[in-house]
Formats: C-alpha cells, sequence, structure tokens
C-alpha cells in the first residue's frame, strides 16, 4: 500500500539539499573563476568526482567519515553530542555530495557564457566585486543556476545508493521514495512499487517541463 | 591632465609608451593589435602595467615604484567599450543610473541635462535588445558619463555605427568634451574617426610610439590617397 511518509519526506530531503548545493555551487564556482590557487586542477576533479564515482562508494566513503568510528562522527559526538548516521540529516547528507557536481558544473558553465566586458564595465563605474556579483554575474547567470537547481533537486529526489549506505531504509523515518521502491519491489508488492515510480516520475517530469517552459519564455523576452 | 608612462610585455611585443593627455580629446591611432586597448585597460585599471606609472591630476593609480595599484572602482575612470557593454538585464535608465553614487537632485539634473544633450529623452524605459546602434552608443556615452567621471576612455567609439550616426555622433562627442573639459583618450585604427575627433594624435606602431602616421593614415575610406591635412594637428 502506498504510504506519503516517503513522498514528503523526499521531497523534503531533496529541498534541504539544494538549499545547500545552490550556495555551495555557486560559492565554490565563483572561488574557481577568481582565484588562482595551485592545485587548483585536483580541486576541480574532486567536484566533478561524486558525478562519475558510483553511488554507493560515495556512500561507502561517508559511511567511513561519518560513522561511530569515523573521525567526522567521533567529533559530532564529542562537541555536539549529536550522530547523524542513520538519519534525515544523513539523507541530505548524501544528497548534497551526489548533486554537488550538477550545481557546480551548471553555474561554471553560466558563468563563463558572461560577457567579461559586462563585469568590467560595472568596475569601471564604480562597482566593488561585492556589487558587480550581485548586480551582474548573478542575474546574467540566472538561468543557468536555475537548472542547476532543478537538476539537484531532482537528482536527489531519485537518489539511492549513498542514502541507502548512510540512512538506510527505516520506514517512517528515512525511507525515501527510491528505497520503498526497491523494497516494495523485493518483497513483491509491485502495485505499491508501481505506484511509488509514477508518482516520483510525475513530480520529476513536472520539475523538468517547468523549466523548460520558463526557459521558453525567458528566451522570447 | 592624465600622465601616462607604462611598460607592458605582451605575447609579441612590449608596449612601451609615454604620453600626456590634457583636457582635450587625444586620440591613440594605430593598425589593430598595436597595443591601443591595452593602454585604456591599463589606465582604467583592468590590467596591471609591468612598470612606470599612471598619475590623473595629481592622483597615483598606478607606480610601479612605489607599488600602488588603485582597483578601477576608486579611480574615477568610466570606459566605453566597443560593443558598449550595456547590461542587457537592465533597461536604459538603469543603465544609466548605474555609476551614480549618491542619488541626489544634482544627479537629477546631470541625468535629464545627459539624455536632452544625446537626444535619448524618448528611450527610458527600452531594454538595451530594442535599441539601434546609435541608440546604444548614446546610452554608453550617458552611462559613462553620469558617473562624473575625471577621465573618459573611448575604445572604437563609432567603428560600430553607420555612416550617418557616425557623422552625427562626432559632432556630439565634440560637443560633450567640450562641455565636461576632462581628458577624452580615445583610441582607433581609422583615419577619419582619428582626424574628426583627436585634438592631438599619438602614432602607435606595435606598442611603441611612432612620429610618423602610417601609410594607413592618408587613406580615405576606399583605400585611396587623399594627401589630407595631417598638418592640422600639429
Amino acid at each position: 500500500m502506498v504510504e506519503w511518509q516517503p513522498v514528503i519526506l523526499s521531497i523534503k530531503v531533496a529541498s534541504i539539499s539544494v538549499l545547500f548545493v545552490f550556495f555551495l555551487g555557486i560559492l565554490a564556482a565563483y572561488v574557481m573563476r577568481s582565484v588562482d590557487i595551485p592545485g587548483k586542477a585536483a580541486l576541480e576533479s574532486l567536484f566533478t568526482l561524486p558525478l562519475v564515482l558510483p553511488p554507493v562508494v560515495i556512500g561507502f566513503l561517508l559511511l567511513i567519515l561519518i560513522g561511530k568510528q569515523g573521525p567526522v562522527g567521533i567529533l559530532l559526538k564529542e562537541y555536539f553530542d549529536m550522530q547523524i548516521i542513520f538519519t534525515q540529516s544523513a539523507a541530505v547528507l548524501a544528497g548534497i555530495v551526489v548533486s554537488f557536481p550538477l550545481m557546480y558544473q551548471s553555474t561554471k558553465a553560466a558563468f563563463e557564457s558572461i560577457d567579461k566586458t559586462l563585469e568590467d564595465a560595472a568596475r569601471t563605474l564604480g562597482s566593488s566585486e561585492w556589487r558587480v556579483f550581485w548586480t551582474v554575474t548573478i542575474p546574467l547567470s540566472w538561468p543557468g543556476l536555475v537548472s542547476g537547481l532543478v537538476l539537484s533537486f531532482s537528482r536527489t529526489l531519485g537518489e539511492f545508493g549513498a542514502t541507502i549506505m548512510i540512512a538506510g531504509n527505516i520506514p517512517g523515518k528515512t525511507q525515501t521514495i527510491p528505497l520503498a521502491i526497491y523494497f516494495a519491489t523485493e518483497s513483491n508488492d509491485l502495485v505499491t512499487a508501481g505506484m511509488y515510480v509514477i508518482i516520483i516520475s510525475v513530480i520529476t517530469f513536472s520539475i523538468i517541463f517547468g523549466l523548460n517552459h520558463w526557459k521558453g519564455k525567458k528566451a522570447l523576452i | 591632465m592624465l600622465t601616462v608612462d607604462i611598460k607592458k610585455k605582451l605575447s609579441d611585443f612590449t608596449l612601451n609608451i609615454s604620453f600626456t593627455a590634457p583636457n582635450k580629446t587625444l586620440v591613440l591611432f594605430g593598425p589593430s593589435g598595436c597595443g591601443k586597448t591595452t593602454i585604456l585597460r591599463c589606465i582604467a585599471g583592468l590590467l596591471k602595467p609591468d612598470e612606470g606609472s599612471i598619475v590623473s591630476n595629481g592622483t597615483v593609480f598606478y607606480s610601479s615604484q612605489n607599488t600602488t595599484h588603485l582597483p578601477p572602482r576608486t579611480r574615477n575612470v568610466s570606459y566605453m567599450f566597443q560593443d558598449f557593454a550595456l547590461f542587457p538585464h537592465m533597461n536604459v535608465k538603469h543603465n544609466i543610473w548605474y555609476g551614480v553614487k549618491t542619488l541626489n537632485q544634482q544627479a537629477n539634473e546631470l541625468y535629464e541635462k545627459l539624455i536632452t544633450l544625446l537626444k535619448i529623452e524618448h528611450l527610458p524605459h527600452r531594454r538595451i535588445n530594442q535599441l539601434s546602434g546609435g541608440e546604444k552608443q548614446r546610452v554608453a556615452m550617458a552611462r559613462a558619463l553620469m558617473a562624473e567621471p575625471q577621465i573618459l576612455l573611448l575604445d572604437e567609439p563609432l567603428s560600430a555605427l553607420d555612416a550617418q550616426s557616425r557623422y552625427e555622433l562626432q559632432d556630439e562627442l565634440k560637443k560633450l568634451q567640450e562641455i565636461w573639459n576632462i581628458p577624452f583618450v580615445l583610441v582607433t585604427h581609422s583615419p577619419e574617426e582619428a582626424q574628426a575627433l583627436g585634438s592631438e594624435v599619438v602614432f602607435l606602431h606595435q606598442g611603441q610610439q611612432v612620429a610618423e602616421p602610417p601609410p594607413s593614415w592618408n587613406m580615405n575610406a576606399n583605400g585611396t590617397t587623399t594627401r589630407s591635412s595631417f598638418q592640422y594637428f600639429y
């Protein structure tokens, strides 16, 4: 039987994840573009790694880090008396890590497509770098940022491998739609699994359709 | 008064230039790729020279000796880019007001004066993609002067325009320079533009100042020699 809890939880986890990813992606793309640091190529590869690594590998690495015996896990326990493994926070963390490269790449491409002369014009008109960023860079890269946001949200919504490794499958607590589909199928409840498949497909399709519609309208202006 | 004395290594040659721009229109004339735009970018602070100094009315913009390099925002130098660089996401009015530091009555008056002088009173609410080349040029000019600069840099300001707009805007540029009475530093590879606008002309070849104008100087648009009034400038 279809329960709404996994649907609500999936949307909640994806929403919180993209909130983080949106700012982290913009920050990373901006820093990588403005600062010339040694090892930039290595950092660039690291940022893209979650896109090419199997999600289960990412889950494994996160498990090592935030698990009870992991360095981050120990620190969190010691200083904040909290444990995030097998909680909804872990699902959010998995979402952030797997969708970060999508936001980062979209933002980077959006920044690269901006005519640099426009930013220079703003500088010569007395703007600080901060004002150039908010009044020229961000408005001009907005369509790319929204694409990144939507892709990241959809990616997190469908996240399975890393989530099951660190958040587990606790019905009513950490079970998201993809996990519900897997476990319903495993217990031969194909009707329930099918319903979840329809729900997640409708949500994802609506988001992508909405994005394309918005972009089409913007292009007409 | 602007004094420039800079060196900068470029990929094919070293830019080595020294000139003084009074409160008139100084033209840097030379073929494409001779370092003209690099000079403007150095004056604006968008590029850092390797050595030398740039001083405007006693303010040191750049000095390799005492390692001064003011950022563009504090130089009060407006730059009119070759493609005008108007912000496509803002309307004409917002573009013109972008460089204004304090909103007051004086700024309002300057705005009214500029849009009247440049004949763009009917454009404030238009978007940039709805403007013709000549209109863009006028809006870019208004935006540059609205920031109340102490120097105005112009990179091939008329090259993107048709002949009719070019003649009109040449006159307007001259008029604006007389009213504002600040150094206008203009770079061009068009002898017609240089001759029409320049009170003084600096000839450039591969990043160096040369005494003699290049052969293209006496060519008109058809590529024929006109024996035009070179002496007129000296």
